[in-house]
């Protein structure tokens, strides 16, 4: 269990993936459109995640930059989904009270006028609670 | 052919021109798509988390209305048409989603994922046939080198959407063909355009959308055709000098079936 409550078992059942099936090939890594923006890059949540080191993914602004592609669901060569953790540990971290990435009155600010409503609910779903 | 229709909330509003001249093709080429009365908002995107039942619920509400208007459900954004596909396989394979959320909703007959849900593009291509497209194009694009941008929710993950072959589509190509003109293949056309990340980073978008123009670009494209009101937002963000014009494949539809007037929308 890691300070923050939040242990590699809820990750699993949450995410519905078996980090075991990992071969560590890289391959979701090499294919991630965010992976310059990552500080741990899709192939490290499973492996950290395999390894119970929680604590640091909970906390690690990765967990906002991946763009939901599903190009490393697809590409993965043993079926481990990838994506399904980074958005796992993203909802345990958002889960928690006042931990909330993205609040409404944060919008006027940053609001394009031209943007799509589709990104907003989008944001708003990956982003908050 | 009638068909239950989901616009979702952008066709609604930023992205109106997707859905007007999808609505004006459709009834010349003999297709009636009748709007799901108090549909809901689809949320954008798929949950992924195993334990998110409730923000499926609207997706499962426009489902099971379609089903009970004995229609398939036509789509026509990317993104609604990922999240209702998702769902829709959910209710079909996932005991454990289907029991709840028909528990949750207590619907008058339970709904087990009877319907299929049908991207506009399969309609041209399954329904319609792009031969027929053919046939009635009045204004070909004649010599025009158009590049079919896919992005990620057409396509992915592949063994659920089951529109074409993820990594190596062509109906947007075939599209492309059907309207005369000539498509551009560029390795990019399957990857993110940035998504959602433009709400709070828009320099990270704008540098992936950036990389998939410039991609088309230097393969010979002159326009982009999508689906997504988002692909398209991003894309003509990142693309200040203007290199390529992005617009909805509807509107290029309307165009070649001679349905789009000077001064439209
Ligand atoms: S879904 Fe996320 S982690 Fe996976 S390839 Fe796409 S951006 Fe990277
Ligand atoms: S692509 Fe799959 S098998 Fe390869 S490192 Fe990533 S998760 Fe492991």
């Amino acid at each position: 269990m890691s300070e923050n409550n939040i242990c590699r078992e809820d990750i699993l059942r949450i995410s519905g993936v078996d980090t075991r099936k990992c071969m560590r090939c890289g391959k979701c890594s090499a294919t991630c459109p965010a992976y310059d923006e990552m500080e741990y890059h899709p192939h490290q949540f499973v492996n950290m995640v395999e390894n119970g080191d929680i604590e640091a993914l909970v906390e690690s602004p990765s967990l906002f930059k991946c763009l939901s592609c599903f190009a490393c669901i697809d590409r993965c060569p043993r079926q481990v989904e990838p994506a399904k953790l980074v958005e796992a540990v993203r909802s345990a971290c958002i889960r928690r009270q006042g931990h909330n990435h993205l609040s409404a009155d944060a919008i006027p600010a940053i609001l394009d006028p031209d943007i799509p409503q589709q990104a907003l609910v989008s944001a708003f779903r990956k982003y908050s609670e | 052919m009638i068909y239950s229709y989901f616009p979702g909330c952008t066709l609604k509003n930023k992205a109106i021109d997707l859905d007007i001249y999808a609505r004006r093709s459709a009834e010349l080429l003999g297709i009636t798509l009748e709007e799901l009365p108090e549909w809901q908002c689809c949320g954008g995107v798929y949950p992924l988390a195993k334990d998110k039942i409730a923000t499926k619920l609207s997706s499962v509400r426009a489902l099971a209305a379609s089903r009970d208007a004995g229609h398939d459900l036509v789509t026509l954004c990317s993104a609604c048409h990922n999240v209702l596909k998702q769902v829709n396989n959910d209710m079909r394979t996932d005991e454990y989603i289907r029991s709840r959320a028909n528990n949750y909703m207590a619907p008058d007959a339970e709904y087990n994922g009877e319907i299929n849900v049908i991207h506009y593009l399969e309609l041209l291509r399954d329904t319609v046939g792009f031969e027929n497209i053919k046939k009635k194009v009045v204004k070909p694009f004649t010599g025009r080198k158009i590049g079919a941008y896919y992005g990620c929710l057409l396509l992915r993950p592949g063994k659920v959407m089951q529109m074409d072959d993820p990594e190596n589509p062509k109906i947007l190509e075939d599209f492309i063909r059907a309207i005369g003109g000539e498509p551009v293949i560029y390795a990019q056309r399957n990857e993110c355009c940035g998504g959602y990340a433009t709400v709070e980073d828009k320099a990270y978008a704008a540098s992936r959308a950036g990389k998939v123009v410039d991609n088309a670009a230097a393969c010979g494209a002159d326009m982009l055709i999508t689906a997504c009101p988002l692909c398209l937002y991003n894309l003509n963000k990142s693309n200040a000098e203007n290199k390529l014009p992005v617009v909805y494949f509807t509107e290029l539809l309307a165009e070649a079936l001679g349905l789009k007037e000077e001064n439209d929308v």
